[in-house]
């Protein structure tokens, strides 16, 4: 019984560290300020990184798949700003978040096809279409901001499922990590996005469609970042050309943090989720105690390259024991017994 | 060496096609609005471009070595405002030592990033986008989100940035005389040479008895060096350093620099001269645009542009080389 305790814990290593952080942060905003921990606070609070949540579900799948989408802010940028022209144009906003939503699918996919077309890494790709796309929308826009949107669209955040503290974007940012959990987790594509992140030569030879999975992948990280836009929109009830900008990073750092390997293969919905709550509430906490945004990016840096580092140098510090071990050692000894019981 | 002729050939190829480019570019510019081909714009062109040559030379041995440095910008911000600072209590300090300074601290900078890369074995994307952040929140700690005011550089730091030996400023000429030193050291060198090694087939060059550890190391350390040499001449050109503008999204023109001019980002291919002439391209056709008096909102939509069709053109051609042109390789 407690070996299979003993397993699961060693199986969930991230994600406990992960809850961990996250029951740290929360204490850290309650030290700061007496209001944090009221049952409202922490449920708007998560307003504040929903979108960031949604475009860190659909990285997840890019980074398992041994790709990285540098693009998503700016697909973000100009789904917005085309969602503002087209209802601005007269059309009737439904049919314009339709639109849009189907345009940043489409970004997505071009993304993909580059990257497959060609075999160029997906890092390039994305650094050229983060500046075209961005850039596009700043030709589209120009200097100002395109606001005017009906009613029923905006302030999506001040809007609650009725007789309970649960705000929308946390409802639309729970499904979809339902959906995402399901089709990484539950399915045969994404069994096979994990194959192909842990070797993607080996699924080639064996007639696996690589290339149409990573497009697909890519197409679906564009469509994610189209509702993150349109849900920034809403939140903001206005759009522009600079908006979200540098959010990549975030997305990245999210994904990365939850335990997600950067050279494909490995990570978890679950991981990506736990991490967006220990960034979102760390973030939220800083800023209560009126640490600037800019200046917190000390903070969210270091924990990014310590969420690497310290395993890295924890697996090099249990190698070397266990050579010690090996070499023969009282003490040292006794614990390789321990450890194969 | 058979081996070395198609891939020689087809660097050569490709350089040859972005120097085209370039060529067509510039007589179109200098056809369509007079005040292009002046030796003042020329002068223009080549101090706005100075920056970014010295860093991507930096940047093309790091890539070498398939590893990859995305905080320049924010090393670029740090030495920048810490100088700058420094300079507002002692305006006295004489360029040769302010340049020093702001090598040194690029070097601080590029230590922790190699050390991190070499030694941590934390992936080059996942440790510089941390000190991407952290150098960035640095800046804005140090500078209590201050500015460097143009009345805090003193006059002889400037005047690095302006017209000198036979009208040419100084920075232009450390600029190319950085790249001319990284071209031979990359070429010649024994660390040069083992950088391509290191890139190209790490468990190879690890037979060969090249310490890997220590050659991307330095990369990172010149890397570092060059960009904090960047920020105090960032500081010079400017006359100002602002804690959020200055090297901001510098690293992605670096970067665009360094992958146009043919650097492969999985290591071992690519070098200088590519480098050299990729930043020409980005700085001259921004020129051009503005010349032309196109608006700055295209600039950004253009350069990606150019990006995308400048890696899908080398891969198209080197794929081309590679098969004969008879399909696709597996």
């Amino acid at each position: 019984m407690s070996s299979r305790v003993r397993q699961w814990t060693r199986d969930n290593a991230t994600e406990l560290l992960l809850f961990v952080l996250w029951l740290g942060s929360l204490a850290l905003g309650a030290v700061i300020s007496p209001y944090f921990l009221s049952v409202q606070n922490l449920f708007d609070m998560t307003s504040q990184f929903m979108e960031l949540g949604l475009m860190a579900l659909a990285m997840t799948l890019v980074i398992i798949l041994g790709q990285i989408d540098l693009s998503v802010a700016s697909i973000l940028a100009l789904t917005g700003v085309v969602f503002g022209l087209l209802q601005e144009g007269g059309m009737h906003a439904g049919a314009a978040m339709l639109l849009a939503l189907g345009l940043s699918a489409a970004l997505g996919l071009f993304n993909g096809w580059l990257a497959v077309a060609f075999r160029l890494p997906a890092l390039v790709v994305t650094l050229g279409t983060m500046a075209l796309y961005r850039g596009a929308g700043q030709i589209l826009l120009g200097d100002r901001s395109t606001y005017g949107f009906p009613l029923w669209f905006i302030s999506v955040d001040f809007r609650y499922i009725p007789g309970t503290p649960v705000p929308y974007p946390l409802v639309i940012f729970c499904l979809f990590a339902l959906v995402f959990f399901l089709l990484l987790h539950r399915t045969t594509f994404g069994r096979l996005v994990y194959a192909i992140g842990a070797n993607q030569r080996a699924c080639r030879f064996s007639g696996i469609h690589v290339d149409r999975i990573q497009v697909a992948v890519f197409t679906l990280s564009g469509l994610m970042a189209g509702a993150a836009g349109l849900m920034m929109s809403s939140r903001f009830a206005s759009a522009r050309w600079d908006m979200a900008s540098g959010y990549e990073l975030d997305v990245i750092t999210t994904v990365v943090l939850g335990g997600t390997s950067i050279f494909g293969g490995r990570g978890t919905i679950a991981g990506t989720v736990l991490a967006l709550f220990v960034i979102g509430t760390l973030r939220y906490a800083m800023g209560l105690a009126n640490v600037l945004p800019q200046n917190q990016g000390v903070v969210i840096g270091l924990l990014l390259v310590m969420a690497v580092l310290l395993p890295e140098l924890w697996a090099r510090w249990r190698a070397h024991s266990f050579a010690r071990a090996a070499e023969g050692g009282g003490l040292a000894r006794v614990k390789v017994r321990e450890r194969s019981l | 060496m058979p081996e070395a002729r198609p891939g020689s050939s087809v660097a050569r190829a490709r350089d040859l096609g972005l120097g085209i480019a370039l060529a067509a570019l510039v007589v179109f510019s200098s056809l369509t609005a007079p005040q292009f081909a002046t030796a003042g714009n020329l002068q223009r062109i080549m101090l706005d471009i100075s920056l970014l040559l010295m860093v991507a030379a930096g940047q093309t041995m790091v890539m070498l070595t398939r590893n990859i440095d995305l905080s320049v910008g924010s090393i670029l911000g740090l030495s920048g405002i810490i100088v700058g600072f420094y300079l507002k209590d002692n305006p006295e300090t004489g360029v040769l030592a302010i340049l020093s300074a702001g090598v040194v601290i690029g070097l601080v900078l590029g230590l922790v990033n190699g050390v991190l890369v070499a030694w941590g074995r934390v992936p080059a994307v996942i440790a510089t986008l941390g000190t991407l952040t952290v150098y960035r929140g640095l800046v804005f700690i140090l500078s209590g989100g201050q500015q460097v005011n143009p009345q805090d550089i003193p006059r002889h730091l400037v005047a690095v940035a302006r017209p000198g030996v036979l009208g040419v400023p100084l920075m232009v000429l450390l600029a190319v005389a950085v790249t001319a030193a990284a071209g031979l050291f990359l070429r010649y060198g024994r660390t040069g040479r083992a950088m391509y090694a290191v890139g190209s087939n790490p468990a190879a060059a690890r037979l060969r008895g090249i310490d890997a550890d220590r050659v991307i190391l330095i990369a990172y350390l010149v890397t570092g060096a060059l960009s904090g040499l960047a920020g105090v001449l960032y500081a010079a050109r400017f006359a100002t350093v602002n804690p959020a503008s200055a090297g901001t999204g510098f690293e992605l023109q670096v970067i665009a620099a360094t992958v146009i001019g043919g650097t492969s980002v999985l290591g071992g291919r690519g070098g200088i001269g590519g480098t050299a002439l990729g930043a020409l391209f980005l700085g001259t056709v921004a020129n051009a645009l503005a010349v032309a008096g196109v608006s700055g909102f295209w600039q950004r939509a253009v350069e990606g542009f150019i990006i995308v069709v400048a890696v899908v053109l080398d891969a198209a051609v080197r794929r081309a080389a590679l098969t004969g042109g008879r399909g696709r390789d597996v």
